[in-house]
């Protein structure tokens, strides 16, 4: 089953647009990657499934027109989404982001017993609970990103660039803990990355767009093995 | 040394006045990015509607009550009505509308009641004490625990309640609290209303002590602007400790800078903004993200 399906979906900046009717499809349960060099328009898409961009096209997500809804309201559907550059409150303590990341959360319970989770999950935020998240190091700030959206209890989980910037043990780390979450919880993932051999690894299935269009899907498995790909799309 | 410290508790009650207002200020331009130049005729407008009630035989407990009430929804309508279709434009549109709101609440008040002084009733009963010599009125001691009052309830809000972390969230980024699913424009409607009312509470304050006039607020506007200044306009601590600095500054200033004296006295919040601005433009409290223009 599809837990999201996108078709003919365009969007840009002002005038101009960046994706021409882009159609792709995120199946439950599975870990699905969105690749492609710089400008290919894979941030477009995570900002006009969130409702940060206007856009046209179909956007169906477990079964609503996310097209009718607020950003506010995708969340409480269950989309959540970690921009590039972590989407941390900076001045907020590590604790402070966590409860907005609650935010659509009403019961109070629900929340300090998720807060718990994620701490047991990432013991350097539990150390850091109070202090402020502008402080921490960047391996540090993507996992509070990682816990903050996390509060939301996702259904499907969207992250940008989860690599940028990061030491490459960190990078991994990260992709395991994207691993547990969809192996233990069965959550859904869609990861934009360039670090596409890294990616691949972790992915059941995996898009490559190029110049505003997808020109290259198949399983995560096949476009790693596939020279022909590998040479052209993800400049291996 | 008695006249010192009868300056000090003097300038400190005028200070809680200007902070008021530079509160509601700060409110505004942390969330919204927007000084709102036309926050102390909003605020004498409030002060009117309650001179009205009182008039009317409303006891004044309750007429400031409902006018404070009422304000609130004033902030919203003037977001939602004139704020919001400009919320995309230049900086340059944004200050020419709410010097607009200057403008036009001025007017109104001068349209509706005249330009005839009008005496505010007191909301602190006459007498005081004699601290060692030191005269504290009840208006002033009253004037700064309204004060205590509004920055403990201001700080309780946006430190310990659901609706405060949205607030302090959505003036942070907007972006960001758009994607942990909170109604942004909402919280900057909301932060518009707390601020008119908080102006209203300046304008209550004031009342007693000068007569109700269209124009009343204008000095203290410009009180309050200094006052954001010195403290760091998106620091709401800082519109605190600033218009009391401020107060004080023009209390001593006024009596003991003889080239200044009473006459020349609104040099001093033009001077304290000067000097912040040379020494340390983004104020006591400010955080660093000045843009050079």
């Amino acid at each position: 089953m599809n837990i999201l399906t996108v078709r003919d979906l365009s969007a840009g900046y002002g005038a101009t647009d960046v994706l021409h009717k882009v159609n792709f499809t995120v199946e439950q349960g599975t870990i699905v990657a969105l690749l492609g060099a710089n400008g290919a328009g894979k941030t477009t898409i995570l900002r006009a499934l969130s409702g940060l961009l206007p856009s046209r096209g179909v956007v169906e997500f477990g079964g609503t027109d996310l097209r009718q809804c607020s950003p506010a309201r995708r969340v409480e559907l269950g989309l959540a989404h970690i921009p590039q550059g972590r989407g941390t409150f900076g001045d907020f303590s590590v604790e402070e982001n966590l409860a907005a990341g609650a935010f659509t959360i009403r019961d109070k319970k629900q929340i300090a017993e998720d807060m718990e989770r994620w701490y047991s999950v990432f013991p350097r935020l539990a150390e850091r609970r109070r202090q402020q998240a502008g402080s921490l190091s960047g391996g540090e700030q993507q996992m509070l990103a990682l816990a903050r959206a996390l509060m939301s209890r996702p259904k499907l989980l969207m992250c940008d660039e989860p690599s940028l910037g990061l030491a490459p043990a960190i990078t991994e780390q990260i992709f395991e803990i994207f691993k547990s979450l969809n192996d233990e919880h069965g959550m859904t993932l869609l990861i934009v990355e360039q670090n596409a051999d890294l990616t691949l690894q972790f992915a059941h299935t995996a898009y490559v767009m190029e110049a505003g269009d997808i020109t290259v899907s198949g399983l995560a498995s096949e476009l790693l093995s596939n020279e022909a790909v590998q040479q052209s799309y993800l400049g291996v | 040394m008695v006249l010192f410290f009868q300056l000090l508790i003097d300038g400190l009650a005028s200070g809680a006045i200007y902070a008021s207002l530079a509160l509601a200020l700060v409110l505004i331009f942390r969330a919204t990015r927007i000084v709102n130049f036309g926050q102390g005729e909003m605020a004498t407008l409030s002060a009117y509607c309650a001179w009205q009630l009182c008039e009317w035989g409303v006891p004044i407990a309750l007429s400031l009550l409902i006018v404070g009430a009422a304000s609130f929804l004033l902030g919203v309508l003037v977001f939602r009505a004139v704020i919001k279709p400009v919320s995309k434009a230049s900086t340059e549109t944004v200050v020419v509308v709410t010097l607009g709101l200057f403008v036009f609440f001025q007017a109104l008040c001068l349209w509706l009641w005249g330009a005839d002084q009008r005496a505010f009733p007191a909301m602190f009963p006459g007498g005081g004490w004699d601290i060692l010599g030191v005269r504290v009125t009840a208006s002033t001691l009253g004037i700064l625990l309204v004060l205590l009052c509004l920055a403990a309830t201001m700080g309780a809000i946006f430190r310990f309640t659901r609706l405060g972390l949205a607030m302090r969230a959505s003036a942070y980024s907007s972006e960001k609290s758009l994607l942990v699913g909170i109604r942004v424009e909402r919280m900057l409607m909301l932060g518009w209303g707390f601020a008119a009312t908080t102006g209203f509470i300046a304008a209550a304050l004031v009342g007693p002590r000068l007569f109700l006039s269209p124009t009343m607020m204008m000095p203290i506007l410009l009180y309050a602007l200094a006052s954001a200044t010195l403290g760091g306009w998106d620091s709401p601590l800082g519109a605190l400790v600033g218009g009391l600095i401020v107060g004080v500054a023009e209390s001593l200033g006024a009596t003991f800078l003889p080239f200044i004296g009473a006459d020349l006295r609104v040099v001093i919040p033009i001077a304290v903004t000067l000097v912040i601005l040379l020494v340390r433009p983004v104020g006591l409290f400010g955080s660093s993200t000045v843009v050079k223009v």
